[in-house]
């Protein structure tokens, strides 16, 4: 998608907010949402690249509006209802429909990550080390993790990360399609432009899928 | 997928997206018209959190034990000592820092460090010749295992929108500049692979004690945004 939250590239989102001593969490319930998360997330098995997506749909106006942590409190709201673990009605209201003796099972199964590193059944690579590529020009509406200022941008990859599940399908249930995932060099000029200097680079890890031969 | 995607903005989505939650406050008054949308649940973001946690816990989705134990890990016993650590066993340390530079996972595994919460590592050496820096252009990717929670810079539209082009520019804010002769690399960690900056050691640090050399390594050191210094600052971030 999209959305706001590709910011790579833009101007004037204004000075870098640096702070002294930078505590982990400004309030309390930063503390609670954090743990929360990390609870639920491993408890129901939420599916990661879907708790992105929720997070990429937020109103644009509201991604940028809210802080890290605030933008979770609508966004685990609506994985826990998406998962059928609460109810819209039960989240509107803050109260549960019944009382829970225990944890209630998630009408849909769970969709968790499967193990990271050589899963079954993951596509060959089709790129190596040293090759040239090229990010392909795609703008899907839903999940994507390819940074719309490397679509259409040649590159150099200079390691192959290994296997990692697809997030534009696995966002939306659409399976786990391993596949190699690369580190990409791109020149700070073939991004930018000749005003760029001459010797810097981005180092992207796009997935295979996101590639195409140059 | 984009209708079903709507439906539920429609309805879960949006009711999650507002602060609808109802306090039960007894002393509303209804000596209004009804003509406009209650706002019936505060938008403050504490009441808000403190309404889903209470309607988590009552469905047995979380605990409140559970909930404390982890905030207390990474308020607590997870942060940028773990990756000082790496990094100061790697100045002193040669063969350490060649398998660090080869395989990160495994070297920081040798320490028994790291581990759980990220996926692979990989270290990246700043040199003369090299600064490193290291963003999530598309949420904020962060080698928590290693460095503990990410810092509001580092979370900030600000910083992820301009470190890749602009990745001098930011750097001069925080205070570091490279030369025009060095390269800038920018690591844009969107996948699942995490990054650790191995700092330059300090010139004059070299009788210095591997514990020593620890405490001297901040944070944004080893995100790419500082340098290690002799002196702390005062206020090392």
């Amino acid at each position: 998608m999209n959305g706001v939250h590709d910011l790579g590239g833009m101007h004037d989102m204004g000075p870098i907010p640096l702070e002294r001593g930078m505590p982990a969490f400004h309030a309390n319930w930063e503390r609670r949402m954090l743990g929360m998360m990390l609870a639920a997330m491993s408890g129901q098995r939420l599916n990661g690249d879907a708790f992105r997506f929720e997070i990429e749909s937020l109103p644009p106006a509201d991604y940028l509006r809210m802080s890290y942590f605030e933008r979770w409190i609508p966004v685990l709201g609506a994985l826990l209802v998406k998962n059928g673990s609460i109810t819209p009605a039960e989240l509107a209201s803050g109260k549960a429909a019944r009382r829970a003796g225990k944890a209630v099972k998630a009408a849909a199964p769970p969709v968790g990550r499967t193990p990271r590193s050589r899963r079954e059944g993951a596509a060959a690579p089709r790129f190596t080390v040293g090759q040239q590529v090229r990010a392909r020009n795609m703008n899907p509406v839903g999940h994507t993790r390819l940074p719309r200022y490397a679509r259409g941008k040649l590159g150099t990859v200079v390691q192959d990360i290994g296997v990692a599940g697809f997030p534009d399908t696995h966002a939306h249930g659409q399976g786990d399609k391993p596949q190699h995932v690369y580190s990409v060099r791109f020149t700070a000029r073939e991004l930018w432009g000749d005003q760029a200097p001459p010797r810097d680079a981005v180092y992207i890890d796009l997935w295979d899928d996101y590639l195409e031969s140059a | 997928m984009d209708q079903n995607r709507r439906e539920f903005l429609a309805t879960a989505g949006a009711l999650a997206a507002q602060p609808l939650i109802k306090t039960g406050d007894q002393e509303h008054h209804h000596d209004h018209h009804h003509d406009h949308d209650h706002q019936d649940v505060p938008s403050d973001p504490a009441l808000r959190v403190k309404a889903l946690e209470s309607l988590l816990v009552e469905k047995g989705i979380v605990n409140r034990a559970e909930v404390d134990a982890l905030i207390d890990r990474y308020e607590h016993q997870v942060g940028p000592r773990i990756g000082a650590r790496v990094v100061a066993h790697a100045w002193v340390d040669p063969a350490f820092k060649q398998r660090l530079l080869t395989n990160a996972t495994a070297a920081i595994a040798e320490l028994g460090l790291g581990g759980a919460g990220d996926g692979a590592t990989m270290a990246v050496e700043n040199t003369p010749a090299v600064h490193n820096l290291v963003v999530c252009t598309l949420c904020s990717c962060y080698p928590w295992s290693l460095l503990g929670l990410p810092p509001v810079w580092y979370k900030s539209t600000a910083y992820r929108s301009r470190s890749v082009i602009d990745p001098r520019g930011v750097l001069r804010e925080f205070g570091v500049e490279v030369p025009d002769a060095a390269e800038v690399r920018v690591w844009d960690s969107i996948a699942e692979q995490r990054y650790l900056v191995l700092p330059e050691r300090p010139a004059g640090s070299e009788g210095m004690s591997e514990e020593a050399l620890a405490a001297l390594v901040s944070r944004d050191s080893m995100v790419g945004t500082a340098k290690v210094a002799l002196a702390a600052d005062g206020g090392r971030r």
